[in-house]
């Protein structure tokens, strides 16, 4: 059977190195964001992959008229659909703290916009049986701290949304695969200060790629991140609060 | 832009520098920087990929196939792209990149920028000559530049990158039979059988590998490959292997070279013999090992790369005597037919044979390897950009005949020198006089 995935912040080098990882396997992208452009030139790199389809698709989480295109468009492919979600934002948490309007639109992108996106194609999910969907959390989203609290608690709304979400699909043989990676080196990190064992996106769109064959609920990727992340929610909220990790 | 500020080295690890740098994801991304030196996967040895002091845009960010013409034998594609990555989609649809450089890490960008010769040089030329096309950019707005546009291709092809940002290309390639490749291999016994040996090979693939320890009788002696591509199945080779900590200076030391050459020259049985194998095992055969330059410790080594016209050739033996005597030599050393075929005002190949030869950076290397070049300016040969980090600015100067005509366009292009790095400012190749 035919697969197709669309692919949500498909100009991100994570997401980019998922979609060739999947073109390679012989499925069709649906590269959606907001960088046309870009986008299509990505279309024509998977395609030469290997990718029967592969088309450039308008989606901005802030604007829900751009997602039933998408939905439109993907049906009417036939064979199995998957979605994954490669969208977000993280604005330095001083500028979060200089201009406070700036959460609706962090909460938006890593939240609220793919979450309604999801909410809107899960009964066609659902009505074709075993579908995939590959939600990108982070780390960050396991535990609020003082360096990025805004942006870890839309994804903490987001893994706890794709939990639900999980609930709901595997009645229907779908499943969810939530992922929360550890440090990428991508262009949100890129110059940032304080990284460490920073992962390349290609090994972790391969990750990614392990889970959903072995259908994980969630990911930590690299796996070492879920014993680095298991200690930082071991410690005890009276201690953490005076810690900055 | 966001910019990372970094120390980056070239593959021998002597150079470094220091500065910030550009990783843009998109193309637009890239037009909106300011005028900088564009680098690649570093694989370039010495200095010609660092920029002390001063910005850099590093390119392998943009890595995608922008079209593909299976009919025509055509791709396009962005500068970042690794040639390997390249050959490895390409091979099984029936083709490959018509040159491909011993390191499939190389970017197409860096190929072009110094116009990389392959074990095929002696029948296809140089990675320039399968250029159909480049996008350069110069002030933000990308150009399209052809073989047509002649001063401008040939200052761009081995230009080492003076003369704007390569974007992206377009490329002829090569047919092939598929993803293998049969290489047979015979030992050789001394210098004037390799030359013998090479002028006389009539494969599409040829190089020799020389064990550059040996001395008397044996003195050049070496194993001569020849191979062509060819369609079949052959096992998985095994995922690559990192070295996790620089080496000390034993892995290197002499009796080893000298023992590891002695036994990897009699793996070849007396009667040769002929293998099938995955194509990047031919063509990149140290890649499987990822950063192995650190083998040679932090202090990094050479790569002394000369080419002598045909006349010229027993200088060779010279140097291989002079190269032997200092025990300085590593297991890597390749002696190779080059054809004439070059595509740029700065390119390195000429017609002849070039020898290349790794020395760990201690002791009288450097000073052994400024013999080496005096001794190839002599003999009319030329070294390569590509692996100099320690030459000087007037024996370069006569080997590159075309020097100011290069010099010409790219400081007309870039006046203010913003496309220079610290090759092109030690060797002073921006000077027109
Ligand atoms: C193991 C090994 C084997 C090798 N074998 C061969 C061989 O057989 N034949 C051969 O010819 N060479 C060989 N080389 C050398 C190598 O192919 C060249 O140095 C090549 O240029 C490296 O490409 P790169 O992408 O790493 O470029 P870098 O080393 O990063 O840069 C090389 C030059 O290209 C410029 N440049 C890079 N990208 C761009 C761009 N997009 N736009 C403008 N300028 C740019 C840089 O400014 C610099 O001057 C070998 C190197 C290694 C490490
Ligand atoms: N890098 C890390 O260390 C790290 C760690 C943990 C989790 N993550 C998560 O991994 C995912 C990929 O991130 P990345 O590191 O590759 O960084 P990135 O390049 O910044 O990717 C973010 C992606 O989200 C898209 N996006 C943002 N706002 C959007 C909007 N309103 N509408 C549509 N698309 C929007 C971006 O598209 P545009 O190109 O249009 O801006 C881009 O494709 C993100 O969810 C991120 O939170 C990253």
């Amino acid at each position: 059977m035919n697969n197709t995935w669309i692919i949500l912040g498909a100009t991100s080098s994570m997401a980019r190195a998922f979609a060739r990882a999947v073109s390679d396997r012989g499925d069709g992208v649906l590269l959606c964001g907001r960088d046309m452009a870009d986008l299509k030139a990505s279309a024509v790199d998977c395609a030469a992959r290997g990718a029967p389809i592969a088309e450039a698709l308008a989606f901005d989480a802030r604007d829900p008229k751009s997602f039933q295109p998408i939905i439109d468009r993907a049906l009417r492919e036939d064979g199995q659909l998957h979605v994954s979600v490669f969208v977000g934002s993280m604005p330095p948490q001083d500028a979060v703290d200089a201009d406070p309007s700036l959460i609706a639109g962090v909460v938006t992108d890593s939240y609220t916009g793919p979450a309604t996106f999801l909410q809107r194609i899960a009964p066609e999910l659902e009505a074709r049986g075993g579908a995939t969907v590959v939600g990108v959390g982070s780390v960050a989203g396991d535990r609020g701290r003082i360096g990025n609290y805004v942006y870890g608690s839309a994804k903490a709304g987001f893994h706890t949304y794709l939990s639900g979400l999980r609930n709901r699909l595997t009645r229907a043989g779908g499943h969810v695969v939530t992922v929360k990676p550890g440090f990428s080196d991508t262009a949100m990190t890129w110059g940032l200060e304080g990284m460490f064992l920073v992962a390349s996106p290609e090994k972790i769109a391969e990750d990614i790629l392990r889970a959903v064959d072995k259908k994980k609920d969630v990911l930590y990727t690299p796996f070492f991140w879920r014993y680095i992340m298991g200690i930082i929610k071991a410690i005890p909220e009276r201690v953490f609060k005076k810690l900055s990790v | 832009m966001t910019w990372k500020t970094m120390t980056y080295t070239g593959w021998g690890r002597v150079h470094d520098a220091t500065g910030r740098v550009a990783r843009p994801e998109r193309m637009s991304h890239l037009q909106a920087l300011e005028p900088l030196p564009a680098i690649g996967n570093c694989r370039s040895y010495g200095d010609a990929c660092l920029n002390d002091g001063g910005d850099a845009v590093l390119m392998t960010r943009l890595d995608r196939i922008l079209d593909l013409d299976l009919d025509a034998g055509e791709v396009e594609v962005e500068a970042g792209l690794p040639v390997g990555d390249l050959a490895k989609l390409l091979a099984p649809k029936g083709w490959l990149p018509a040159v491909m450089p011993g390191t499939g890490f190389a970017t197409i960008g860096g190929c072009i920028a110094n116009d990389v010769h392959g074990k095929n040089h002696h029948g296809v030329g140089s990675f320039g000559q399968h250029v159909l096309s480049i996008k350069l950019i110069q002030d933000g707005k990308p150009k399209t530049v052809t073989p047509k546009q002649v001063s401008l291709f040939k200052a761009t092809v081995g230009g080492l990158g003076q003369t704007g940002i390569i974007a992206s290309a377009r490329l002829k390639l090569l047919p092939c039979e598929g993803d293998v490749i049969t290489v047979t291999e015979r030992r050789i016994d001394d210098l004037d059988s390799f030359f013998e040996a090479l002028d006389g090979s009539r494969s599409t693939y040829t190089v020799g590998w020389i064990d550059a320890t040996a001395k008397g009788a044996s003195l050049g002696r070496g194993i001569l490959e020849e191979a062509e591509t060819a369609y079949g199945l052959v096992p998985k080779k095994p995922k690559s292997r990192k070295v996790p900590f620089d080496a000390t200076g034993f892995a290197l030391s002499s009796p080893v070279v000298r023992a590891f050459n002695a036994a990897y020259f009699r793996r070849i049985p007396e009667s040769g013999q002929t293998r099938v194998k995955p194509i990047s095992d031919f063509f990149f055969p140290l890649d499987k090992v990822h950063d192995w330059n650190r083998l040679y410790g932090k202090r990094g080594f050479h790569q002394f790369q000369c080419v002598v016209p045909v006349a010229g050739k027993d200088v060779l033996r010279e140097m291989l005597e002079e190269i032997s005597r200092a025990g300085l030599a590593s297991p890597l050393a390749v002696l190779k037919r080059m054809g004439d075929g070059r595509g740029g005002y700065l390119s390195f190949p000429m017609e002849g044979y070039t020898l290349a030869v790794d020395f760990p950076n201690r002791g009288r290397a450097e000073a052994l390897i400024g013999e080496l070049e005096e001794m190839t300016a002599k003999a009319g040969g030329r070294i390569y950009f590509a692996k100099d980090a320690t030459a000087r600015a007037e024996t370069v100067r006569a080997m590159y005949p075309d020097l100011k005509k290069f010099a010409e366009v790219a400081n007309k292009i870039d006046p203010n020198h913003e496309f220079a790095t610290d090759l092109v400012r030690r060797l002073r190749l921006r000077e027109v006089s």
